[in-house]
């Protein structure tokens, strides 16, 4: 009852994987061979035994739903363009929130500074120091604020020299000098130059217009200089000029 | 091939991978584990998925891969042996295992129990045989090996299937008991 058939070769034959040739002639050996025909009823039951496995594995829907949200191009092209505009839109509204920072505080700097001008001429005693002379009103702030600097030489000019006052802006003591030209009052304020006011104030030079008041603001030596009054920008201008020609 | 067309390729073959998944891991959570690297991995590799090639093979063959280094894979291939040459008769030693020893006594044999028994590389080249119903050429190129490869495991496979199903329990724990003696 020996045979030297390949028990390989019925696998494949019952796995449909022989040649039309190989085929016929292994089921014309199987019907003359009781082992081989023994061994491919034994085959066929392993190969039914599969049919009772019973149900295939199913993945569940959340499962599949996760991976088609994993792999889906639609959806990761969908988080690339969504991506962008709302990094966009977070690069705008930050620049909005620093521009504002910076810009809508400023309007309220110069008010302050125009309520500071407009105290002056509304209290009764304007100016602490009453002189014309520069040399008495220089000396006059020594000792009351922490720093110096120079009043220009009005003699000869449309500017008189009404005195000056101590003031304080942000905390920070300051020289409040008035100035008269014509009919008008001007009040110049000087400070310490720090950040805060660099920032608050860091706009082009020239006299700008706050309320109707001229105003006109440069930093220098570390001092920053306010000139405000409702005199016309000419002369706003000119009494800034001659500050900044005493205080290189 | 363009990433856009993976899903519309790929989500096809979603069931099977899983349940050849599930046939491979033995539970649903690590089946999921599986099929999820799967597509990762093959998402990312699918610019260099060469159109016109078997995607099918493709994607089980990554499955396959990544069953093997990972650590339920890792401890499945561990046990099995490794030898395409190994002589067809002695291999129902090779399949006895403590779990299938307890199954025997059980008496309760069933297809499904006694796959469980087999070796990784016998239950996987039967798995795809007999529940993805692949080709052999098909199995080939998921398994990376020669058809005559495929062929003569699954024979191998088939045969310890055999033994395993027919045996009565009895007969069975003592026969082995027999052969395993001599290796303690």
């Amino acid at each position: 009852m020996d045979c030297d058939q390949n028990p390989v070769a019925l696998g494949a034959y019952l796995d449909d994987e022989l040649h039309a040739s190989e085929a016929a002639a292994l089921r014309e050996h199987i019907g003359g061979c009781p082992k081989c025909a023994t061994e491919i009823a034994e085959l066929v039951r392993i190969k039914r035994g599969f049919r009772a496995v019973g149900p295939r594995f199913a993945p569940s829907p959340e499962f599949r739903r996760r991976v088609e949200q994993q792999i889906s191009y639609p959806s990761r092209r969908f988080w690339r363009l969504q991506l962008i505009p709302a990094a966009v839109f977070a690069a705008a509204v930050l620049l909005v929130v620093i521009a504002s920072a910076l810009f809508l505080h400023r309007p309220n700097d110069f008010a302050e500074i125009a309520d500071l001008h407009v105290n002056a001429l509304a209290s009764a005693n304007p100016v602490d120091v009453v002189s014309t002379d520069r040399h008495t009103v220089k000396p006059w702030f020594q000792g009351r604020i922490p720093f110096s600097f120079n009043v220009p030489e009005f003699a000869g000019t449309e500017f008189t020299l009404l005195g000056g006052r101590v003031i304080y802006f942000h905390q920070r003591p300051g020289a409040q000098l008035i100035v008269a030209v014509r009919q008008h009052k001007i009040s110049v304020l000087i400070f310490q130059a720090g950040p805060e006011l660099d920032r608050s104030f860091a706009f082009p030079e020239g006299v700008g217009h706050h309320n109707t008041f001229s105003i006109d603001t440069w930093q220098s030596q570390g001092l920053r200089y306010f000139v405000i009054g409702d005199a016309d920008p000419s002369a706003i201008g000119k009494l800034s000029t001659t500050f900044k020609a005493a205080n290189p | 091939m363009d990433p856009e067309f993976f899903e519309a390729a790929a989500m096809p073959l979603f069931d099977q991978l899983y349940n050849f998944a599930h046939w491979l891991t033995g539970n649903r959570s690590d089946a999921e584990d599986l099929v999820q690297e799967t597509y990762a991995k093959a998402l990312k590799g699918f610019r260099s998925f060469q159109e016109g090639t078997n995607l099918r093979a493709w994607m089980y063959r990554i499955l396959r891969n990544s069953f093997l280094t990972s650590r339920t894979g890792l401890g499945a291939h561990n046990v099995s042996p490794l030898d395409d040459e190994m002589d067809i008769t002695a291999l129902a030693a090779h399949s006895l295992t403590p779990e299938f020893l307890v199954l025997q006594q059980e008496g309760k044999q069933t297809v499904r129990d006694a796959l469980a028994c087999l070796p990784l590389n016998y239950r996987e080249v039967i798995l795809l045989c007999e529940i993805e119903e692949m080709q052999y050429k098909e199995i080939a190129e998921v398994l990376g090996v020669p058809i005559g490869t495929v062929m003569s495991r699954l024979a191998r496979a088939r045969k310890m299937l055999r033994e395993l199903l027919t045996a009565k329990p009895t007969e069975k724990v003592s026969k082995w008991t027999v052969i395993k003696t001599p290796s303690h």
